[in-house]
């Protein structure tokens, strides 16, 4: 029963999104005006109603209802409840459903709670989104229902794959989701604001907020993604630029590239086209991920659905939404004017300077992720990886560093270079430093790691210096968030040079009371002993590791874990931290001598590149609180930030152009 | 007739004998070359070649026995001195472009390579484009 309400509350969201689609478009008439104010309550009822058949759906999954196909196909009775609840989204229909439910809720609460943006302007938008979540509730019900029956019920479930039977990635995909949709309604706004002809500073700040948030998740699932890949798998990888790991980047990249434009839009009336523009290509980015790992076209440990009738299914979405949305651009690019006007040598310069940088970079991912799809096509298979993605990524990213650490010293409309030229020295001369420290003491380590270490030295100290000579106290949160998350770039990077850099590795086949060194470690193994947990056994060594000199011990306790259902065998790393690095140790198989196999790393600073992550998002929502609050308190008038050196006459400028 | 027979149980013994040296753990599936260098060599390389038989991962992150093998080859053509990119040629020959991640410049993949210049190329102009005309009006505001 619980199956048939969801599904009805399903087809009812549907009909109500079609309702929303079609009063919006018609109130936006001259005639039908008066429609205007029905659009709001139509899209927060639909958001709920979806939501509930979402909740409903991770209920039949609480209850193992094993005549519910998806239930039967993904869940297991003796399974913990934690991954009862993850196996709802931790499949094909099941992901589709929380698409449209997050995409369904975002529309809901931009309609409850966007008050600043013209009515007009408004609807277009929720009508653009009714547009959009159409597609994707016509792909669910009509060819991946998740609430199909299964009769008679079997048994017992299949289980879910063991490899996602972990805290981290019980909750990295409606990360991960919730920033993919999120942008969905950036794609609405510049729809909309396409549509009425309303692309400007009151669009931008309506819309900031959303960037900002959908790009926070973005940010942290993927630095979840990262981690779990790291420890999970048991090879000590954490990023291989693998396809489905540029699927989250390449929304990611245009989302950076657009919180960045459309600051600019809100507070300096400048980059219209461009934030559309960027707007358009996030969403599309999130809709082509989905493409790449809903389709089976990938061959890969997420895409878990072979089906090519999917795979069409969503390629004609991909194409009226990206074609649509394009088209309307191209419609209506004359009637959007350039907004105000700037020198290269500015904040904006420098802005518009990494935004074109970032979009290159995610030109490169794009090509290298989809080239050996087209190839394909011509019955020629080639793999395009870390040595080509690493090397021609560095090209865009190098430049962008530098770009990055001066940008934010910049003054709005045009510096003279004399106050940044002074303060630049203090970064360079760290930059210098790391550089004479690494050749000295590390030797040669690569070029790319070797330009890593000392880029981040350089842009860890720049991104602080916005924060030189301010009063500290009343320097606002979004200030702080752009520091914090500039400077966690730079950690991030130190540590992914490190990585790279600094490892060390053995493989050992270890008898009981062999000790054996890694790094500065010295590791015992004393033993090897079978354990049980909830649904699965596993063999589980115990390392005694030492530091140096140190006679503190510590034990480590890698397992090798059989899952009954599927049968599965999986590695449980265990990792020690401290603050110079991880110690990262795996059991692997038993020898026929009886010796183990121990697969052990010493990875100096690594957790650099998650904290560093963590840090990027801080730093957007310490921005996003601030100027969402910030935002409040003003309503109307167009908003200028005092700058540490206010560009000339701000107000008259702005006010010329902001009427033009 | 008997020297028949003699080929025969000869060839009975060799079976065994020649299925021998492809028999599961290869000896540096799961263990290092002796001298560092030479490791780091292979390990370099290894990092650039994919397990045929699993999902996106190189055979030096993988469990599966293609790896292993594969990462034995490796590692013993190395520590015959054998240069990685000759190994990676052979391996080319034997597998197709498929099995390695660094892709080589033909008639079909350099578009790859002509992208990085294209895009920079694009950008250049757009700032061009937008700034040039920029610091005409931007001077007389």
């Amino acid at each position: 029963m619980i199956a048939e309400i969801a599904l009805a509350m399903l087809w009812l969201a549907a009909a109500l999104a079609v309702l929303q689609l079609v009063l919006g478009s018609y109130a936006l008439t001259v005639r039908g005006a008066e429609f205007l104010p029905a659009v709001r309550p139509i899209a927060v009822v639909q958001g709920v109603l979806v939501a509930i058949a979402f909740a409903l759906l991770i209920v039949l999954f609480l209850r193992t209802d094993l005549s519910v196909k998806l239930v039967a196909a993904n869940s297991h009775s003796l399974k913990p409840i934690i991954y009862k609840v993850a196996g709802a989204w931790g499949n094909h229909e099941g992901s589709m459903l929380l698409w449209v439910t997050v995409m369904g809720m975002a529309g809901g609460f931009v309609a409850l709670l966007e008050r600043r943006l013209n009515e007009r302007t408004m609807v277009a938008t929720l009508a653009g989104q009714a547009f959009v979540s159409l597609g994707f509730y016509a792909f669910m019900l009509f060819s991946s229902n998740p609430f199909e029956r299964l009769n008679p019920a079997p048994a017992e479930g299949n289980g879910l794959n063991p490899l996602l039977q972990d805290p981290g990635l019980a909750f990295h995909p409606p990360t991960l989701y919730i920033g993919y949709v999120g942008l969905s309604i950036a794609f609405s706004f510049a729809i909309g604001a396409l549509i009425t002809r309303d692309v400007g500073p009151a669009f931008a700040r309506a819309m900031r907020p959303w960037v900002m948030g959908a790009w926070i998740f973005l940010t942290l699932g993927i630095t979840a993604g990262s981690w779990w890949a790291y420890y999970e798998l048991g090879w000590g990888g954490w990023w291989f630029w693998d396809p489905v790991e540029n699927a989250s980047l390449m929304p990611w990249l245009a989302a950076t590239a657009l919180l960045h434009s459309v600051s600019v839009l809100a507070t300096r009336n400048a980059l219209k086209a461009w934030t559309v523009m960027l707007a358009v290509v996030a969403f599309s980015m999130s809709m082509v991920g989905t493409f790449l790992v809903r389709s089976g076209i990938l061959t890969s440990v997420h895409a878990f659905a072979v089906d090519p009738e999917r795979g069409s299914f969503i390629l004609a979405l991909l194409a009226i939404y990206i074609g649509g949305a394009l088209a309307l651009f191209g419609l209506r690019a004359s009637t959007v004017t350039e907004g105000a006007r700037f020198h290269l040598f500015s904040r904006e310069g420098a802005l518009v300077m990494n935004n074109v940088l970032l979009v290159g970079v995610l030109g490169i991912v794009l090509m290298g992720t989809l080239y050996p799809l087209v190839t394909e096509a011509f019955d020629t298979k080639v793999s395009v990886g870390p040595p080509y993605f690493n090397p021609v990524s560095a090209i865009f990213v190098f430049p962008m560093l530098i770009i990055m650490a001066a940008g934010p010293l910049m003054r709005w409309r045009s510096d003279n270079g004399r106050k940044l030229s002074s303060l630049m020295a203090v970064p360079a001369l760290a930059a210098a430093v790391a550089l004479a420290l690494v050749v000295v003491f590390a030797g040669d380590i690569g070029i790319l790691p070797l330009l890593g270490l000392v880029f981040a030295a350089g842009l860890a100290i720049a991104s602080v210096l916005p924060l030189w000579k301010r009063n500290l106290r009343r320097t606002p949160a979004h200030i702080y968030g752009m520091v914090i998350a500039h400077l966690g770039i730079a950690v991030a990077l130190a540590g992914m040079a490190s990585e790279s850099a600094f490892n060390t590795e053995k493989l050992v086949a270890s008898e009981f009371g062999q000790s054996h060194t890694v790094g500065p470690w010295t590791i015992e193994l004393q033993g090897v002993k079978p354990i049980a947990g909830a649904n699965w056994t596993a063999l589980e060594a115990r390392l005694v590791a030492r530091y140096g000199d140190s006679n503190v011990q510590t034990v480590l306790n890698p397992q090798s874990r059989m899952f009954a259902s599927p049968p599965t065998a999986t590695n449980e790393a265990a990792l020690l931290t401290r603050w110079n690095g991880q110690l990262y140790a795996v059991l692997g198989e038993e020898g026929d001598d009886g010796r183990w196999q121990l697969r052990l790393w010493w990875k100096p600073f690594v957790p650099l590149i998650w904290y560093g992550g963590l840090m990027i998002g801080l730093g957007g929502i310490l921005a996003l609180v601030g100027r969402t609050s910030r935002d409040r308190r003003r309503k109307d008038e167009p908003e200028f930030e005092p700058t540490a050196a206010p560009a000339p006459d701000p107000a008259v400028a702005g006010g010329k152009e902001a009427l033009a | 007739m008997i020297r028949g027979l003699i080929l025969m149980v000869l060839a009975m013994l060799a079976a065994p004998l020649a299925a021998q040296d492809s028999l599961p753990p290869a000896p540096y599936a799961y263990k290092q070359l002796d001298d560092p260098a030479q490791e780091k060599t292979a390990q370099d390389l290894m990092m650039t070649l994919r397990c045929l038989t699993c999902q996106s991962q190189s055979i030096a992150d993988s469990d599966a026995p293609m790896a292993g093998d594969m990462r034995h080859q490796v590692r013993t053509r190395i520590a015959e001195g054998e240069d990685p990119e000759a190994i990676r040629a052979w391996l080319i020959e034997r597998y197709g472009d498929w099995v390695s991640y660094q892709p080589q410049v033909t008639a079909m993949t350099w578009p790859l390579f002509a992208a990085p210049i294209v895009l920079l190329l694009f950008a250049a102009l757009i700032a061009r484009k937008r700034f040039g005309r920029a610091r005409a009006t931007g001077d007389k505001s």
